[in-house]
């Protein structure tokens, strides 16, 4: 028994979605108010019960979601916050003090991934110490809404108004990251890994060690471009070019090869839309104009360290 | 080969700027239907690993009330305010800060940071505000830069401390995949041979930072110039 487990936080998030989505209803101001409220009323729906309806149901409201996005039913924030001066005013006013709940949520997630993650009565935990990580980020930003209400002394309604305008700021990209989670997934149970790690094993001339390197690096690279996700691109590159040529062929060192391999997939994931919720979504939340603003900024970085991973791999997987 | 189908949507699809949900939906039923998969089982796996993943969402969607609440009273601009009172406060010095700050703590296991709690209110006003308290006024273009710039410090800082000196998510995948293949390696080992990618990270952080800082200048040099121009 997990008192604080991902149901519960789905939930707590199913409940916000579901008053977004009245709120939209609601509002005769807000423009393609139905769409609106629909997209966030279906999504929420998901996080409320989505384990209890059956999957064929759940994906036939994604595919009305995604209709809903890509004929442009939905609209962005038309809701107004307090202006700069008011905004300047009250940041005056409260000081430091207004630190305070954004940075409980660091701490508190400090808190429970040491602490409160490891506290049980018998089979009675405080936190589901599968999903620490998750949780309790989670935990983090329920406490700060209650230190913030305290310290603001606002309405409840207000955290809920606020959160609907960032919510439709972000707008339908919010489901992306799931929904490429949900491709990724597709992608393996069809078996398109194997495919793309035989083609380039068989485009290359990987008699030479570096060119074996480099193949394996660059893979987990563009594989991971491709997913969207390091972690679905790693076993497919490692057992399908890594291994046979780097270790079995040339001799090289398994544990230097695949620490590597795997950080190399992570340049590949700075530079692809697929991994939505490190590039697109955060362009939409710093209020970015272009979408692609973040991978942009990102190409040189990725472009650097994977060359710094091919040499230090090239460099060490023999040697040591 | 024709299971490669869904990557060629998918690239053809981004490069005709038709929305990326469709894209993504499209690509998975074309290559469900390439591997002999009925229609409604490629629906029912979306909507299975649609619920399996919602934790994705789970902390953007859990964050926004509490950011909107406190951006409403000020935070960004209580933010701005404290970091122009460092001298020697530059956006690019407070970008690489804030990474190392998230490479150290998370390769100690501890995921402080993110896009929503950290970046948005915290994160990019500060590098903003110390490039307004150095420069004056910015253009919109070299604002953005900055904000653009504030996300790839996060994800540079979470990505490349993870696998390193503890073992956590990755390293363990690692371990798994190894094994299942007959290679039995050290959790120790692997940690250890991400600290050199650790470091090779921070460094190319390092110098497009001291790039983004010399660009902040220079725009504002060209933005104050361009004001004389117009009052000669």
């Amino acid at each position: 028994m997990k008192l604080l487990n991902l149901d519960v936080f789905y939930a707590i998030l199913g409940v916000f979605l579901l008053l977004v989505a009245g709120r939209a209803a609601g509002d005769r101001r807000q423009p393609k108010r139905w769409g609106t409220a629909l997209f966030w009323g279906l999504l929420a729906v998901v996080f409320l019960a989505g384990k209890q309806l059956p999957p064929l149901v759940v994906g036939y409201m994604v595919l009305a979601m995604v209709v809903l996005a890509a004929t442009k039913q939905l609209s962005g924030p038309h809701s107004h916050t307090t202006t700069a001066e008011e905004r300047a005013a009250s940041a005056e006013r409260l000081q430091n003090k207004l630190f305070w709940p954004a940075l409980l949520i660091p701490v508190t997630a400090v808190v429970s991934t040491l602490l409160l993650s490891k506290l049980h009565v018998g089979d009675f935990w405080l936190l589901d110490s599968a999903n620490v990580t998750v949780s309790s980020v989670c935990l983090g930003a329920i406490v700060a809404v209650v230190a913030g209400l305290r310290l603001t002394r606002a309405p409840l309604a207000t955290p809920v108004a606020e959160g609907s305008r960032l919510l439709q700021t972000v707008g339908w990209a919010l489901i992306l990251p799931q929904l490429l989670a949900a491709l990724g997934g597709i992608f393996a149970v069809a078996g398109v890994g194997p495919v793309v790690a035989d083609l380039v094993a068989r485009a290359l001339p990987t008699q030479f060690p570096f060119v074996a390197v480099v193949a394996y690096c660059v893979g987990m690279a563009l594989f991971t471009m491709c997913m969207g996700n390091a972690f679905a691109a790693f076993p497919v590159i490692t057992l399908g070019i890594g291994l046979p040529f780097i270790v079995v062929k040339h001799g090289g060192n398994p544990a230097i090869m695949a620490a590597i391999g795997m950080l190399s997939g992570y340049c590949g994931t700075l530079m692809t839309p697929m991994a939505a919720n490190f590039n697109i979504v955060p362009a939409l939340l710093l209020e970015l104009k272009d979408k692609n603003a973040v991978i942009k900024a990102q190409l040189p970085l990725g472009l650097t360290i994977l060359g710094a991973n091919i040499a230090l791999m090239y460099f060490c997987v023999y040697r040591f | 080969m024709i299971k490669l189908i869904g990557i060629v949507v998918v690239a053809a699809g981004f490069a005709l700027r038709i929305n990326t949900l469709l894209v993504v939906m499209a690509a998975g039923i074309a290559t469900g239907l390439c591997a002999g998969m009925p229609f409604n089982d490629i629906i029912a796996e979306f909507g299975k690993l649609f619920v399996e993943n919602r934790y994705v969402t789970l902390p953007v969607g859990l964050m926004l009330a509490v950011i909107g609440l406190l951006e409403r009273y000020g935070l960004r601009e209580r933010a701005e305010a404290l970091i122009k009172r460092v001298q020697a406060a530059t956006a690019g010095r407070v970008l690489l800060a804030y990474a190392a700050m998230r490479q150290i703590s998370i390769a100690l296991g501890v995921n402080v940071g993110g896009h929503a709690g950290m970046v948005r209110p915290l994160v990019a006003p500060m590098a903003e505000g110390a490039a307004h308290a150095r420069h004056g006024e910015l253009p919109e273009t070299t604002v953005a830069a900055i904000r653009a710039h504030a996300a790839a410090a996060e994800n540079v800082g979470n990505f490349f401390g993870e696998d390193t000196v503890f073992a956590v998510g990755a390293v363990l995948l690692i371990h798994g995949v190894l094994k299942t293949a007959g290679y039995d390696v050290s959790l120790w080992a692997l940690s250890w041979w991400g600290v050199p990618t650790a470091l090779a990270a921070f460094g190319a952080l390092w110098w497009r930072v001291r790039a983004l800082d010399r660009r902040i200048a220079r725009d504002a040099a060209a933005k104050v110039a361009g004001k004389k121009e117009d009052t000669p």
